[in-house]
């Protein structure tokens, strides 16, 4: 049977991307950004996932004002960079596990979890910059990645509550899997940043570190966190850090802390980092 | 645990400088946002470049928002139903980073607001709330 075995949070920063595809992973502004990751690289290369559940949101890439799903799963074989504005990333297109997303989507709507089923799909920097932050520059990527992609866009986005239990949902569909797989669940985005308005280049250091601490101390409390409570205390964008309650959600209550890393600023953004492994 | 959605969105006016992206934001800003998706091709990009008063007559947006658009005022793009994640398509297409396009809506030169995050970003103490004055 497939089993999740770890989750990973990460902010997906397309400065990040930038950095890693411009070759300045040395310049002085990012190495301290990037040294953050050393460890999870090394670790995952030891783990060897079979497939990622990739949590992220889509930046008016593949969904614009036409189709705004709350909860989409993608279930193509394969997906291309998207084209943001400066040309895709040079990374290499993302393979799906298909028969794996399929059973995801049926069990999750079986679940009540009406979920959008999504094809054709370009997959932008929210997706890419936690597989390069986390996997390096490969010629292929070495684990096939199932996109799940949430509304953190238009209010209003998804509760933390409602992501969380979406994560035990998709726990339940992983585990009824037949296929022997070592499956992680990947939450990204944030932490506190605002890209608009007088207001912009908020950060929240203090919150966001209370935020990475209670992932293993006191989880319930995150998942009752109000949206008003995220947009006052981490900027306008930092919304975005519902989507680790779904990986958080996935992981059930047994887990520990392997590594963290958190660092000011990449862009206009505070960069968290966790590795959490499921103990059993 | 169910909560009214005027009680939800009543409390967004509050917080200082921000606009918050709701349904009536993205039904004012259609328009706006979908002219700026379209400038993800480079077919596009290039036909924006050549002449973008011309290109804006394609699409069905107020003369306000166009104008705000050509003057690249980012807050009044915002103020009309924008949103940063599409607007980025046009500051990208200028070749701006999100650090000095964003700089632009905050009065702070871009060298000032690059210090400003070096130095740890804004803090949240004063902005949280008009009402709370914190
Ligand atoms: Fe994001």
């Amino acid at each position: 049977m497939a089993r999740i075995t770890a989750g990973v949070a990460t902010s997906h920063v397309p400065l990040l991307g930038v950095g890693i595809d411009q070759g300045k992973m040395e310049d002085p502004y990012f190495k301290p950004i990037y040294a953050g990751y050393e460890w999870s690289k090394k670790w995952i290369t030891d783990e060897k996932p079979d497939v990622i559940i990739l949590v992220y949101n889509d930046h008016a890439s593949a969904f614009d004002m036409n189709l705004i799903p709350t909860f989409a799963i993608g279930c193509a074989d394969e997906f291309a960079p998207a084209d943001e504005g400066w040309g895709p990333r040079p990374v290499p297109n993302v393979k799906n596990h298909a028969d794996m997303a399929w059973h995801i989507a049926q069990s999750l709507i079986l679940d009540e979890f009406d979920m959008t089923i999504i094809n054709k799909m370009d997959v932008d920097h929210g997706l890419t910059v936690p597989l390069s932050l986390m996997y390096g520059q490969p010629d292929e990527w070495p684990v096939k990645v199932i996109p799940l992609a949430v509304n953190v866009v238009t209010y209003p986005p998804p509760s933390g509550n409602r992501c969380w239990m979406l994560g035990e949902a998709i726990a339940r569909a992983v585990e009824s899997f037949e296929e022997d797989l070592n499956v992680q669940i990947w939450g990204t985005g944030g932490m506190s940043h605002q890209l608009q308005g007088p207001r912009a280049g908020l950060i929240n250091a203090e919150w966001d570190q209370k935020f990475l601490d209670d992932m293993t101390a006191d989880p319930e409390r995150l998942r009752h966190i109000p949206h008003i409570e995220y947009l006052r205390e981490t900027g306008s964008e930092g919304i975005e850090m519902v989507m680790w309650l779904i990986m958080r959600g996935a992981l059930g209550d047994n887990i520990k802390e392997l590594h963290r890393h958190f660092h000011v600023p990449a862009s206009n953004t505070a960069v968290g980092h966790l590795v959490l492994e499921k103990t059993s | 645990m169910h909560k009214s959605v005027h009680d939800y969105l009543a409390d967004f006016d509050d917080i200082p400088g921000t606009r918050v992206y709701t349904t009536k934001r993205a039904r004012q800003g259609y328009w706006l946002n979908q002219f700026a998706m379209s400038l993800m091709t480079e077919e596009n990009r290039q036909k924006w470049k050549a002449d973008e008063k011309a290109y804006l007559d394609g699409w069905k947006m107020t003369d306000e928002q166009k104008e705000a658009v050509l003057a690249r005022d980012y807050n009044r793009m915002l103020d009309l139903g924008g949103n940063i994640y599409y607007l980025a398509k046009i500051f990208s297409t200028d070749g701006l980073s999100f650090v000095q396009a964003v700089s632009t809506m905050t009065g702070m030169s871009v060298e000032d607001y690059k210090a400003m995050m070096d130095a740890g970003g804004r803090s949240p103490d004063g902005v949280r709330s008009i009402k709370g004055g914190n």
